[in-house]
């Protein structure tokens, strides 16, 4: 039986006459990675902000780790780790002191805090620069460190806020087989990105937009259920084949990749490259139209298309 | 033409930045507000305050005579206003440790035999003064040669009043006058101000400017934690910078150190707690560096003018007293001049020892009741 980190029922934030989070139900299964994908300002941080007991929800209940938030929020900080969006370990002290400094803030005794602090300089491939100031550190470094602080006392339940907005692929790969390494010590991994590749990695997503939650399952099984069909086009003028293929009520969106464009087609349109030859016979000439794979992007459009301004 | 068109260009990227600049500045709205408050606040505040004529010092009387000519130097006293009584003594001894304590600024001393005095032309009576103020020792000073207007219509009178002192003054603590004495132990009180209160003012708003709070209140810390974490190191820094000041002012400027030193250090430790309390508090109410900064600058301006460091606190009209009595710099500046300069211990000044220690623990209660460790 899987035990559950963290749930939420009808969790609804708002700030003024703003909601940020609507009716949000979460269940978040213990040992896993779990993503929230979505837009800037859909409602991702504050959703983190909420779980974490930072913020005080309008109305709606959160459990984590089996405790009440926020009422139990001080009693909670002890159990998870918490990495912002923004560096905000301290740029004036060395990588060395930053992690003193958390471990004393947690209470860590010398013996172990020395312990930990040896390995997670070994795990995040710090050693060498352990003497370095933060602030001169480059941003895949600074990520290592946020996460060795943030791991330090070995948190229940670790919560990343777009921990790789700043970080070049390479770096985000290698962060990545850190958060692996963790899940498989039996951390829960609550992360939120705009990233599809990064949402692809999750053992589950939600997608946010607006504050209300899209869709919530496996990356694999939502987009066996997307429910449209996606079908790439090459040719010329793709540009103005976009603009007129989105006329139509049946194409979802059309995006340009490259030498092709890649357009999503409602489910209940059978043989859609047939369909599409028929319907714009004029522009088809010379083009080939193959039908794909849904990807995640496709599933992310999907989604929150509808709502977007 | 080639010319005008740079000049042109220049005064348009001028012109953007200025506008950018007044566009920012209105949205800041504390610092705004500040740009009105500071000069109207501060020009009324001082426009009264600043008062060179001292008047109502309060001072003690010592009548070891009983005689109406005693009551009648009383009354003339009372009737220049320069002085106030506020206390009599039996005994001298009594009226010097009121001295001492910094309960009055002067005591009249007059003598058993002040008839026979008057009759062989002496002084009649001896003032006893705290020279340490100089403005405040000058203006009981001016008292010395005053004509005793009761006894002019006598025939004794006559001859006195052509006979040049009234008074005989015993200047303690000061006998030279000297306004460094006075101004050094002061200075003290206004540089520590001045530090300590930025210090700790800008401490908090810059861990939220740099993103470090967003980390802090989601580890175990309590605010109070931060709180004094966040203080203890500056009162190393203070306790340097008072002893760099009292030394130098011993060593260049003769400033005596007559009481204890761990009396000193006690109430400096006091004082130090009290301002970096002020500049926590500051901390919770500013968004920015700027407005921390400019909060700063109001509360050191009255702390200068107000606490006594520059004018004498009695020469104050009652509301500029009032502010006076709030500012932590009041009452560190009476207990370090009565410890370095008159020789008190803490014991003797208490009222002042426990309004700082009181101000420190309230301060920081409040300092850390508002700051939430929530985003809400």
């Amino acid at each position: 039986m899987t035990t559950i980190a963290i749930e939420t029922q009808g969790l609804t934030h708002r700030f003024g006459n703003f909601t940020a989070v609507d009716n949000l139900n979460l269940s978040i299964p213990a040992k896993t990675i779990y993503g929230f994908l979505g837009p800037n300002g859909c409602g991702k941080s504050t959703s983190m902000r909420l779980i974490t007991g930072l913020l005080t929800p309008s109305s709606g209940k959160i459990h984590v780790l089996g405790m009440d938030i926020p009422q139990q929020a001080e009693a909670l900080r002890l159990r998870i780790g918490y990495m912002t969006q923004k560096f905000s370990l301290y740029e004036d002290l060395t990588v060395i002191e930053n992690l003193h400094f958390v471990a004393q803030i947690y209470n860590l005794n010398p013996a172990i805090s020395k312990r930990r602090i040896n390995e997670q300089l070994a795990a995040y491939e710090l050693n060498e620069r352990s003497t370095r100031l933060a602030g001169s550190l480059s941003g895949g470094q600074r990520q290592r460190l946020a996460l060795a602080c943030a791991t330090l006392h070995k948190p229940e339940l670790l919560i990343l806020d777009e921990p790789t907005s700043a970080v070049d692929p390479e770096n985000r790969r290698d962060f990545w087989e850190k958060l692996f390494d963790l899940c498989d010590q039996g951390t829960t991994i609550l992360v939120s990105t705009h990233y599809m590749d990064e949402a692809e990695r999750c053992h589950g997503i939600a997608i946010l937009e607006s504050g209300v939650k899209r869709a919530d399952g496996s990356p694999a099984q939502l987009m066996k259920d997307l429910g449209a069909q996606v079908v790439e086009i090459d040719g010329d003028n793709l540009r103005q084949l976009k603009l007129q293929l989105t006329g139509n009520s049946n194409v979802i969106s059309a995006a340009q990749q490259g030498t092709h464009l890649r357009v999503l087609i409602k489910e209940n349109i059978e043989q859609p490259q047939h369909w599409l030859l028929q319907e714009f016979a004029n522009v088809m000439h010379g083009r080939n139209l193959t039908l794909v794979r849904p990807s995640l992007e496709d599933l992310f459009v999907h989604c929150t298309g509808e709502g977007r301004q | 033409m080639n010319t005008s068109a740079n000049v042109r260009n220049s005064l348009q990227r001028i012109y953007a930045i200025v506008v950018k600049e007044l566009r920012q500045l209105s949205r800041d709205r504390p610092t705004f507000g500040m740009i009105v408050m500071i000069p109207l606040i501060q020009l009324l505040l001082f426009g009264f305050a600043i008062n060179t004529n001292v008047r109502n010092l309060p001072v003690a009387l010592v009548d070891n005579s009983h005689s109406e000519i005693a009551r009648t130097i009383v009354a003339d006293l009372k009737a220049t206003q320069v002085v106030r009584f506020i206390q009599n003594y039996a005994k001298s001894k009594e009226a010097v440790a009121a001295l001492t304590r910094g309960d009055v600024r002067a005591a009249l001393i007059i003598p058993k035999d002040i008839a026979q005095r008057l009759n062989d032309e002496r002084p009649l009576a001896q003032w006893v003064v705290d020279g340490s103020d100089t403005m405040v020792g000058n203006a009981i000073f001016g008292l010395k040669n005053m004509p005793l207007s009761a006894l002019n219509s006598q025939t004794m009178a006559s001859s006195y009043n052509a006979q040049k002192s009234t008074f005989e003054m015993t200047i303690f603590y000061n006998p030279e006058r000297r306004s460094a004495i006075n101004i050094v132990p002061g200075l003290v009180a206004i540089i520590l101000t001045m530090t300590m209160v930025l210090f700790t003012s800008a401490a908090l708003v810059r861990e939220r400017e740099r993103g470090n709070l967003e980390l802090l209140i989601t580890t175990p810390v309590k605010p109070m934690e931060l709180m004094i974490g966040k203080i203890v190191p500056y009162v190393f820094v203070g306790l340097i910078q008072m002893s760099i000041i009292l030394g130098l002012g011993h060593l260049i400027f003769d400033v005596p150190i007559s009481g204890r030193l761990d009396q000193l250090f006690l109430a400096a430790l006091v004082f130090i707690s009290a301002s970096l309390t002020l500049g926590m508090l500051i901390s919770t109410v500013a968004k920015t560096q700027l407005q921390a900064m400019q909060l700063t600058v109001f509360l050191l301006i009255p702390s200068i003018l107000l606490s006594g460091f520059m004018f004498p606190y009695e020469g104050m009209p009652r509301l500029a007293q009032w502010i006076a009595e709030i500012l932590p710099a009041t009452h560190f500046i009476r207990l370090i001049r009565g410890i370095v300069l008159r020789a008190a211990t803490l014991a003797d000044l208490w009222p002042d020892l426990v309004w700082l220690i009181s101000f420190t623990l309230i301060g920081l209660l409040v300092a850390a009741k508002r700051f939430k460790k929530r985003l809400d």
